[in-house]
């Protein structure tokens, strides 16, 4: 499993091709994106905060969970930190496994829980302003 | 000691991220060291109020020991 946590961006397929995963029959990645407007409002940039110690234990836990209950061969995430413009790259999900149904739900079951687990925050920067972004509690908790 | 970090609107709100709390009888709750960080501006922080010992998920009625870290945050929103 590789977990990387960075301010630069990643280039996707250049990422997952570096990983030489003997065996794989399948490859699924997903990559979340700034958007650049939520709701009505128009989004300039987001500054993400995160907890890094925390942040790299808790998605070696949410992926080494969806390892073993999808029988994934590997497990990529890549996500960045600090200020990114509307359009750029946030993170990178991309997993393998022998068939595509694994790989599917172990990269979906993987995005899933970083977003109510891993302890991120995004602050939306705007022509109006600057405001956090509603977040997720992870089940059971708050 | 105990080790208190405060993260995103926790941070802004209480000015600041990290914190050394001489620890007092042990083990305390959670709230017990919220309540000496913030103390009367328990009420300003955002709701639900997330908590995590030692880089895990815990809540506000979870056991603190001498040379835990505690840490006080928001809802989450990566990816």
């Amino acid at each position: 499993m590789i977990i990387r946590l960075q301010t630069e961006d990643f280039d996707p397929e250049r990422e997952a091709q570096a990983l030489d995963v003997k065996g794989a029959g399948a490859r699924v990645s997903f990559v979340g994106m700034v958007r650049d407007a939520a709701l009505d409002r128009t989004i300039t940039a987001l500054e993400i905060e995160h907890y890094p110690q925390m942040t790299q234990a808790e998605l070696t836990r949410i992926a080494t969970d969806a390892r073993n209950r999808h029988h994934l061969q590997e497990v990529l995430i890549i996500h960045r930190y600090g200020r990114l413009e509307s359009h750029e790259r946030i993170v990178l999900v991309t997993v393998w496994s022998a068939h595509r149904a694994e790989a599917f739900a172990g990269c979906q079951e993987i995005i899933d829980a970083l977003k109510t687990r891993a302890p991120f925050w995004k602050k939306e920067i705007s022509p109006a302003g600057t405001s956090w972004v509603p977040g997720q509690t992870p089940d059971g908790l708050g | 000691m105990i080790t208190v970090r405060c993260f995103a609107a926790v941070r802004e709100i209480l000015g600041c991220d990290t914190r050394e709390l001489v620890a007092l009888s042990t083990p305390q709750r959670a709230s017990d060291v919220l309540e000496r960080l913030a103390g009367g501006r328990v009420a300003e922080l955002p709701k639900p109020l997330l908590v995590a010992i030692n880089c895990e998920h815990a809540s506000l009625a979870s056991a603190v020991r001498d040379g835990d870290e505690v840490a006080f945050f928001p809802p989450v929103s990566g990816g």
